[in-house]
């Protein structure tokens, strides 16, 4: 609660905050707010320029573009969502497992974490998926599985600092179990740089889910996703502006605003230091 | 020093070990063994094709057995033939694909230093200022941005709109033989611009913000103070006694942005129909070529190892702590 206090402080913040309700409203009630059937084939209407029936102008099957990318947000938030839910858990875990533990376990989760950062995500994306029936849940479980790296790291440096504290001590001297410890005095103290991480880790994953979908192998259509729109874009940018740019402009505001809101928070937690 | 170095070669054969493994281990990913995916997606492959699969990995034999021969052959860069219908060896097609994607990445690499550099000295001597924010606004950009859709709009401006530039490939296909040296320069240039752009612009982001944090907290030293204190011109300050200090961690960062940079390989060379390694990855995802698969990703995770080593020894060499004592 205090965090969102501060956050509405910030002007670039609210204004982010409000972009990401407005986006999570839309997903939520698509059926209610799009003006068309996001699957609905009209021949008649194919390629039509942004109008007053169409403000954002139509596909090469006559589909609505607004109506498209009013769904697509679903998909989005939903990927990213249970993408990041996924890295925040493996992140976690194994990061204040070798911050708390310390010793041959830290050392073989830091090694562990060493040789993850050596392969680029973009590449282990492609080759997991390369391996597996390309879904929705294909994408999540990937992308979830080749982010929790730097959130792990995080987790243990924080842990590591906590537990020298006098409240840990206490709790040690009172016989609380190390479960008890990790998850009921130190996790809950982490929290903050995890909520940033996280804020962070949802643009990236937007990022990632439309860029695997832009190359064919992320959402498949005829499900509607902003990369995915951005495929027939690329093949008709000489002819329909409409159907490149403005997907690409909700991926790019979606994720900006992300980007900021953990930015932002970050300041607050730490003013001190301003580094991702 | 020799002592530090040590250590960091034993880390890197750890590291290296790790990547084998993985790399390894993505093939038996699939539910139901590394056969399944493979017969139940392409409809091609015959039983003929799946006993040669079965030979070639050695589906067969026991895990660490099959481990063992792959890494053998690894080593020997024999990644076996593709699964193309050319069926090449892996290691000849990457071989004549590889050197593009590293010029590719080195000129960018170049690009990202020539152009945060100053940026980042500028935010942090005017910190807080409307300049500062500006530059603080094009860096979050620079992380949203989603670099296909730059490229498209590159494409759509300067390809389509003002036809300034050539949308795709390295060089003209036309008449290039014929071109003299300086001609056929021109005509790379005028290919590269966009997909390096696009290449770029996300590494400045990064780059330029590190550097100004960077230089924001030297600029705080006392030793700075005290270099202002003997009346040394701003100039000399900033540039002689600050930036040397603030850059060193920047080669740690130039390692750490390897991965990214290489990855970002597969999104432009896609795109401007670049003959790359990451070209290679995605027509190899997209007609399940697993040879072909596996070496590149084993390749780029070497490839990105053996560059956070070579920045770790830069590092260990600009720095006077570590190159005369042994504190590491």
């Amino acid at each position: 609660m205090f965090l969102i206090k501060e956050l509405l402080k910030n002007r670039l913040g609210t204004a982010s905050l409000i972009i990401i309700l407005f986006l999570a409203i839309l997903a939520v009630f698509a059926p209610y707010i799009a003006p068309y059937d996001p699957l609905e084939i009209n021949v008649d209407h194919i390629l039509q320029p942004p109008s007053l029936a169409h403000p954002l102008g139509t596909d090469l099957l006559g589909r609505d573009v607004l109506s498209r990318m009013i769904y697509a947000s679903r998909i989005s938030l939903e990927v990213s969502l249970v993408a990041v839910g996924l890295s925040l858990v493996i992140g976690v875990v194994l990061g204040a497992i070798a911050g708390y533990f310390g010793g041959w376990v830290d050392l073989i989760i830091c090694r562990f974490i060493d040789i993850m950062l050596c392969f680029p995500t973009i590449f282990l994306v492609l080759a997991m998926v390369a391996y597996l029936e390309p879904s929705i849940v294909t994408i999540m479980v990937v992308i979830g599985a080749t982010s929790w790296m730097g959130l792990a790291r995080l987790v243990r440096a924080e842990i590591l600092s906590l537990k020298e504290r006098d409240f840990v001590l206490i709790a040690k001297t009172y016989g609380a179990s190390s479960l008890r410890i990790l998850f009921k005095h130190l996790i809950p103290n982490a929290l903050p740089p995890i909520l940033v991480s996280a804020s962070l880790g949802l643009g990236q994953a937007i990022l990632i889910e439309s860029a695997l979908s832009f190359l064919g192998i992320g959402v498949q259509p005829p499900t509607p996703s902003w990369g995915n729109m951005l495929i027939d874009g690329k093949e008709t940018l000489e002819v329909a502006w409409w159907l490149s740019f403005y997907p690409g402009m909700a991926i790019l505001i979606t994720v900006l605003a992300f980007t900021i809101i953990g930015e932002t928070l970050q300041e607050i937690l730490n003013p001190k230091r301003k580094e991702r | 020093m020799i002592l530090f170095l040590l250590k960091r070669f034993m880390v890197f054969l750890i590291t290296l070990f790790g990547i084998t493994v993985i790399s390894f281990s993505v093939i038996h990913l699939a539910p139901g063994g590394p056969l399944s995916p493979i017969t139940d997606f392409n409809p091609k492959i015959t039983p003929e094709y799946r006993e040669r699969l079965v030979k070639m990995y050695g589906l067969d034999k026991p895990l660490y057995v099959q481990y063992w021969e792959w890494l053998k052959k690894a080593a020997k860069l024999d990644f076996g033939r593709s699964f193309s219908p050319d069926q090449r060896p892996v290691w000849d097609k990457i071989k004549e694909r590889l050197p593009i994607t590293l010029l590719l990445n080195f000129l960018s690499l170049i690009l990202i230093f020539m152009i945060s550099l100053p940026l980042g000295v500028l935010g942090a001597v005017k910190a807080g200022s409307w300049i500062d924010r500006i530059l603080t606004i094009v860096v979050f950009l620079g992380y949203a941005m989603p670099s296909f859709w730059l490229a498209i709009i590159l494409m759509m401006i300067f390809g389509v709109k003002l036809q300034w530039l050539p949308i795709s490939g390295l060089h003209s296909t036309l008449g290039y033989e014929e071109m003299g040296l300086l001609e056929k320069i021109w005509d790379w240039t005028k290919h590269l611009i966009c997909p390096l752009f696009v290449a770029t612009f996300g590494g400045i982001a990064g780059i330029s913000r590190y550097v100004r944090n960077s230089m924001v907290e030297v600029l705080k030293a006392d030793y700075i103070l005290f270099a202002r204190a003997k009346g040394i011109s701003e100039k000399e300050v900033i540039y002689k006694h600050a930036l040397r200090n603030a850059l060193l961690p920047l080669i740690t960062i130039l390692g750490l942005s390897l991965p990214g940079l290489i990855g970002g390989s597969v999104i432009f060379e896609t795109i401007f129909g670049i003959p790359g390694l990451g070209q290679l990855m995605w027509q190899a995802v997209m007609a399940r070529d697993y040879p072909v698969i596996m070496a590149n990703l084993f390749l780029v995770a070497v490839l990105t190892l053996i560059g956070n080593f070579l920045a770790d020894i830069g590092y260990a060499l600009a720095d006077p702590r570590i190159r005369l004592g042994d504190k590491h």
